[in-house]
């Protein structure tokens, strides 16, 4: 299995793992994210579905940024997971998928996680400027924004911090 | 020999009244159409419902070669000031649908990516409500829409023209004085109108 030839060959680059319902899922060390990368390419593994994120809000390191690989071969699939807090970036992996230029800034854009050399950091869904990172859990469902909250009343999340003050 | 008896050759009436008569019966539509508002649209215009019979024939992509704006859909705040633009970009006299509710007031979507209503960007003249609304629907927004030209002045519909091209006029004064991005300027307005307790920024 290619996680067990992971271990072998870069050992201590998973932290953890785990399997459900067949998903198998391996949390990797971010600064060696890139060489983890690297290897399980060669295993077959060529083809990125998809990266995204998740906000544990206050737990700690806050993100997980997720990544999904396809290995095009044997059809098999597996869940990459690096750890982030706040404000630390995230190596891209942009030299060795293609398809992770957009999926990468979409991430930076509604999480607000950096991308360490990726080749173009645009925002991608929102405007240039946009306050805030919506899908971070403390972003208020209505953005606390001008567009939405003035003038109709009180804020769908009350409790939460408005990007206006 | 005896005076020429017009008797009922000549009709008299008002400027407004005849030109209005022509408008109403030659609506160019400008479908914006952004989600299932839009499929509706498409089946108002193919063979069953048949829009052409209001004398709206010619469907036009082009703002500049359309007088009746059809916004079909949930319009996001990155789509506001696009739209603002569209609606700027067509020859007068213009009017304005907002089909469905998304397009109306957000409709289910209050969050952080859509406008709550178009009405705040840019003026609307007739509101079909409905998630999505029917094809009758729509037909009968667009005959109400007639009736409002038919009863409307010329110097009435210039002035509510003129009022949005204010407005226009102030956004780009606000983007020379400031520097600010298009979405940034109207957010501000959206916003400073807030404060004064208006709903639009037109």
């Amino acid at each position: 299995m290619v996680i067990e030839r992971i271990d072998e060959q870069l050992p201590g680059a998973i932290l953890d793992r785990h399997a459900f319902r067949g998903d198998r899922t391996v949390v990797v060390d971010r600064s060696r994210l890139l060489e983890v990368v690297d290897f399980i390419f060669r295993e077959g593994y060529q083809q990125l579905m998809d990266v995204t994120a998740v906000d544990g809000g206050q737990r700690d390191p806050r993100f997980d940024v997720v990544y999904h690989l396809l290995n095009l071969t044997s059809q098999e699939r597996l869940r990459l997971k690096v750890r982030v807090a706040d404000q630390e970036s995230v190596p891209s992996l942009v030299s060795r998928f293609k398809s992770a230029d957009w999926s990468e800034r979409e991430v930076a854009d509604m999480f607000g996680i950096p991308f360490e050399g990726h080749p173009d950091p645009r925002r991608l869904l929102m405007w240039e400027d946009y306050p805030g990172h919506p899908l971070r859990k403390d972003y208020p469902l209505d953005g606390g924004d001008a567009f939405c909250s003035q003038d109709i009343g009180a804020s769908y999340a009350p409790d939460a911090r408005s990007l206006n003050g | 020999m005896a005076g020429i008896n017009l008797d009922d050759t000549v009709m008299t009436t008002r400027l407004d009244a005849v030109v209005n008569w022509a408008r109403k019966n030659s609506l160019w539509p400008l479908p914006f159409g952004t989600a299932c508002c839009a499929i509706e649209f498409m089946s108002m215009m193919a063979s069953r419902y048949d829009f052409s019979r209001f004398g709206a024939e010619a469907l036009r992509f082009s703002p500049r070669q359309s007088d009746m704006l059809l916004v079909l859909g949930t319009i996001t705040n990155k789509q506001a000031p696009i739209l603002r633009q569209v609606y700027a970009q067509m020859a007068e006299p213009k009017w304005v649908v907002s089909v469905g509710v998304c397009a109306s007031s957000g409709g289910m979507y209050r969050t952080y990516a859509t406008l709550q209503g178009i009405d705040r960007v840019v003026p609307v003249d007739v509101y079909v409500p409905g998630c999505p609304p029917r094809p009758e629907s729509i037909i009968f927004g667009a005959m109400q829409l007639q009736k409002k030209i038919e009863k409307e002045t010329l110097q009435g519909r210039r002035e509510h023209i003129e009022q949005f091209y204010a407005s226009m006029d102030r956004q780009e004064q606000l983007q020379l004085e400031r520097g600010l991005t298009n979405h940034q300027v109207v957010r501000e307005m959206v916003l400073a109108a807030g404060q004064n307790g208006e709903q639009k920024i037109w």
